[in-house]
């Protein structure tokens, strides 16, 4: 049995320490807004918080987890309020197909926790997501909106 | 519902008209009459699942007033869901804010006699082949609310007027919702002939309306094919044969079968092996531990150098297929006082969408049911029905969100795997997902094409003569070879074609442009703008170098050359306008164009870039004009175009699969790059619609097109430097 805590309740499960987090989250404990696009930590589209910072899931093992919180897509609205983050991506029309739009998400709320008014160079730097729709120009206006919300 | 599958079988080849450029299927399917010929009657109310009355199959409306659209097409990301629900409401003069749309089942369609025609999405066809019957159906639905309001007040339809789902009668000031009447609209006769509005009268159409399926995507609630969960689902994992064509010799079930989770092990056709099991990380984990023998065929021998070596024969070969052509350019470039000539190439390249191909299928000998994010969903259920070898009515397929298309949902081949998964466990829903190493090497590929170009010059400079050869893939030829003409495929001409939907939009006085047709072990597939992609790179780079050789700047050549195509140049000199093209660019910053017709639609991009060390490119804007005809939501078109050039720009720096032994090398976006933000030039999207009663044009795919020869003829005025052949990576250029 693996414990930790995903989107402030506990979680104990129990796999082959080896399993990437993405899969304990959506197969097991039930969580299908974090996505599978690559699983080598390429796409971002596993994008979660652990401990608030923005990690790819599919190239975590369950076990490094243990006794750690993890933050998904599903957690990030509180008090059925959307993030900014997420204010913002409805306000900028930003999805298409929407897939890769939880770890989209996450990662740019990871990046205003950390730099609240990032620049372009540093939403370069730190955005690093692959969209294959094309979403980019839009997630950039989003992301500036949303530090400035 | 009173209509029952008639018995009348007829054949029916899904995916709508070839020329169209999209998921031209060659599945046939025994279906009842055609929608013309069996138009459903008035006698009894249809009702959705709910109970709630049907006012034309297009809509439902509920008492609270809620409509609900009925969408055919598939969303894709494209926007089509939000633009055809625009256009039904339009006409039905429904309260906007009340819009919800459904997708009906291809099932009920087979039942209903194809009542909402073809669900085939790719194309960009969604929007422009579907805008008048949506529309019709709005305005049926419209006028049968308001006769039943009428009749209640025993007064003249004529009297009353219908604005946001609320009918007046004018005279007297009496009101009533659609709601209050929809039960009695859904009794009347549907009317024929209804009449359409001006566009220039639009309110909800036209607009830059935001779309009705954004949220879920924002929060991880929208249910994708790789989210679905049923009651005792297992997962699947699978592996095809890794040469295309060849199959599956043997494997040895024995070394996974204890593996924690694992339930079954399965061969799959005759060419995959599938590991069943309670997840899929365990299914995935057990296959890639199987013993598997492979059978690789003819096809193992192919590499990227010999398949290059077969198109290059082609470029001068004596058989080909003449595509168009006007005058006599052989003759011209033999007497022409200079020639100019060049050859280029274009490669593999996958489709790769976010979401991992899959599907999820239920089987019994008395139903089957599949779950599928599809492209088109009659195909969906054709490739079904064919796999589990039951009759239609004992089949229904349920379309679900897709995570990406761009053509490769169209195919087919994981529904009938997963089909032929829960065959062998029957009963159990099995959830089948791909990896994307799958993915990588189970593409239906952009086709590979070479092209020798030779462009020839009177004394006077003048341009008298174009041979374009190509010599490569035939999509058709693979995916529906009956829809050749005498052996050729129109499709491989897009944008090159004789005047309609991807006309050629240059007067040459002698012209010839054909195709000698080479295809490969490797499947071909309609990848977002399909053959455009190739067609635009290599003629408008070839433009270039033909204004260069006259001494002409490439706008005024171009505007020469476009004197009888006044919308391939209305949105060349929007774009020029918009760039600046008649005062210098910044310093150390160079301009490239391209203009093509492409899908109905007329699109023409400019570039600004910089070059430092001669290979890092720095593209510093992009202007792209559209000229579709008629424009449903500005809003959406302007970010299909942006992500048009996402998806052509990475093909252009990044997008190659090279061929080894067969295989495709590339396993995943390691070494198949895709753009990142920080690639993203500004897109600046002239939306320009010129009306008229051409057919519309679509937008999905157009720009992409552009994207790429915009941005090479940029770079050639920067370095002095042509590249013919595509990605840029290969040349060791990339983006700064
Ligand atoms: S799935 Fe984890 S980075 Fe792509
Ligand atoms: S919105 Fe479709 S992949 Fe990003």
């Amino acid at each position: 049995m693996i414990a930790f805590s995903v989107n402030g309740k506990a979680q104990s499960i129990d796999a082959d320490p080896t399993t990437p987090l993405l899969w304990i989250l959506r197969e097991q404990v039930g969580l299908t807004g974090t996505k599978y696009g690559c699983g080598i930590a390429q796409c971002g589209a596993c994008t979660v918080h652990l401990e608030g910072a923005p990690v790819r899931s599919c190239s975590i093992p369950v076990a490094a987890v243990a006794g750690r919180s993890i933050t998904t897509i599903e957690g990030l609205a509180k008090d059925n309020k959307l993030h900014k983050v997420q204010q913002a991506w409805l306000d900028h029309q930003v999805p298409q197909c929407g897939y890769c739009q939880s770890g989209m998400i996450m990662a740019a709320a990871a990046l205003l926790n950390q730099i609240p008014k990032p620049t372009d160079a540093q939403i370069d730097d730190n955005i690093t997501n692959i969209c294959r729709c094309g979403t980019f120009q839009q997630v950039r206006q989003a992301i500036h909106a949303a530090a400035a919300a | 519902m009173t209509t029952v599958l008639n018995p009348t079988r007829r054949s029916f080849v899904l995916g709508g008209a070839l020329g169209g450029g999209g998921l031209a299927l060659g599945l046939q399917l025994p279906f009842g009459p055609t929608a013309a010929d069996a138009a459903e009657g008035p006698a009894q109310v249809i009702r959705d699942a709910n109970g709630f009355p049907e006012v034309t199959a297009w809509v439902v409306i509920r008492p609270d007033d809620t409509v609900v659209i009925r969408i055919a097409r598939s969303e894709m990301g494209q926007g089509t869901l939000t633009g055809l629900a625009q256009l039904v409401a339009e006409e039905l003069e429904c309260d906007w804010g009340k819009v919800t749309t459904e997708y009906p089942t291809p099932g009920q369609n087979v039942k209903r006699a194809r009542i909402w025609r073809d669900f085939a999405t790719g194309g960009s066809r969604g929007i422009r082949a579907s805008h008048e019957y949506v529309r019709e159906g709005g305005a049926a639905a419209r006028t049968m609310l308001v006769q039943a309001a009428a009749n209640r007040w025993n007064v003249a339809a004529s009297e009353c007027v219908a604005a946001a789902s609320v009918i007046t009668h004018t005279p007297s000031g009496r009101s009533v919702t659609y709601g209050q009447v929809a039960e009695d609209a859904a009794r009347l006769e549907i009317p024929k002939g209804v009449k359409l509005k001006d566009p220039k009268d639009w309110k909800i159409a036209g607009k830059p309306l935001a779309r009705l399926d954004t949220l879920g995507k924002l929060t991880g609630a929208q249910v994708y094919g790789t989210d679905l969960k049923l009651p005792g689902m297992l997962n699947a994992a699978i592996r095809d044969c890794p040469v295309q064509r060849g199959s599956l010799r043997s494997f040895d079930a024995t070394k996974v079968s204890r593996m924690k989770g694992v339930r079954h092990v399965l061969q799959v056709g005759t060419s995959a092996v599938a590991v069943v099991a309670d997840t899929w990380w365990q299914a995935k984990t057990a296959l890639d531990a199987l013993p598997i023998e492979w059978d690789e065929g003819a096809g193992a021998k192919a590499s990227s150098a010999s398949i290059a070596f077969r198109l290059k024969e082609g470029l001068t070969a004596s058989q080909a297929f003449t595509g168009n052509s006007n005058g006599d350019a052989r003759g011209a470039l033999a007497t022409a006082t200079k020639t100019v000539e060049a050859v280029y190439d274009y490669p593999f390249q996958n489709h790769a969408p976010m979401e991992p191909m899959n599907a999820t299928a239920r089987y019994t000998p008395e139903r089957l049911e599949v779950w599928v994010p599809t492209q088109n969903g009659e195909a969906s259920f054709a490739a079904a029905t064919e796999a589990a070898g039951l009759p239609a009515d004992k089949v229904e397929v349920y379309k679900i969100n897709l995570g990406g298309g761009f053509g490769r949902r169209g195919f087919q081949d994981f529904v009938t795997q997963a089909v032929l998964i829960a065959k062998q466990i029957p009963g159990t829903p099995v959830k089948l997902l791909w990896s994307r190493e799958e993915d990588m090497t189970h593409g239906r590929y952009h086709p590979i094409m070479q092209s020798r170009l030779v462009g020839g010059f009177d004394a006077q400079n003048r341009l008298v003569a174009l041979h374009m050869r190509l010599s490569g893939q035939s999509i058709i030829a693979d995916v529906a070879p009956a829809n050749l003409v005498n052996g050729m495929d129109p499709l491989t001409f897009q944008g090159l074609y004789q005047p309609g939907e991807h006309g050629f939009g240059y007067t040459v006085p002698n012209l010839l442009i054909d195709h000698a047709m080479r295809n490969t072990h490797l499947k071909p597939g309609f990848w977002r703008g399909v053959n455009a992609n190739q067609n635009a790179i290599f003629l408008e780079c070839f433009v270039d170098e033909l204004a260069d050789a006259a001494g002409a700047d490439p706008l005024e050549f171009r505007r020469q050359l476009t004197v009888n195509h006044p919308r391939n140049r209305g949105v060349l000199d929007a774009v020029a306008e918009r760039i600046g093209w008649s005062k210098p660019a910044a310093p150390g910053v160079y301009r490239g164009l391209a203009q093509m017709k492409a899908f109905g639609s007329f699109v023409a991009a400019a570039a600004e870039i910089s070059v430092t060390g001669g290979n890092r490119i720095k593209i510093h804007r992009i202007v792209a004009a559209t000229d579709p005809g008629y424009a449903v939501n500005p809003a959406q078109i302007e970010r299909q175009v942006a992500g048009s050039f996402v998806y052509g720009l990475s093909a252009l720096f990044f997008g190659e699969c090279t061929v080894k032994d067969g295989r495709v090398e590339q396993q995943n976006f390691d070494t198949y790059e895709s753009m990142r933000i920080r690639h993203m030039p500004k897109v600046e999207a002239i939306v320009m619609p010129t009306g008229g009663s051409e057919p519309w044009g679509g937008i999905g795919e157009p720009t992409i097109c552009v994207a790429a020869p915009a941005v090479l003829n940029a770079f050639y005025r920067a370095t002095g430097k042509r590249i013919r052949s595509i990605p840029l990576k290969k040349h060791g250029i990339t983006f700064a």
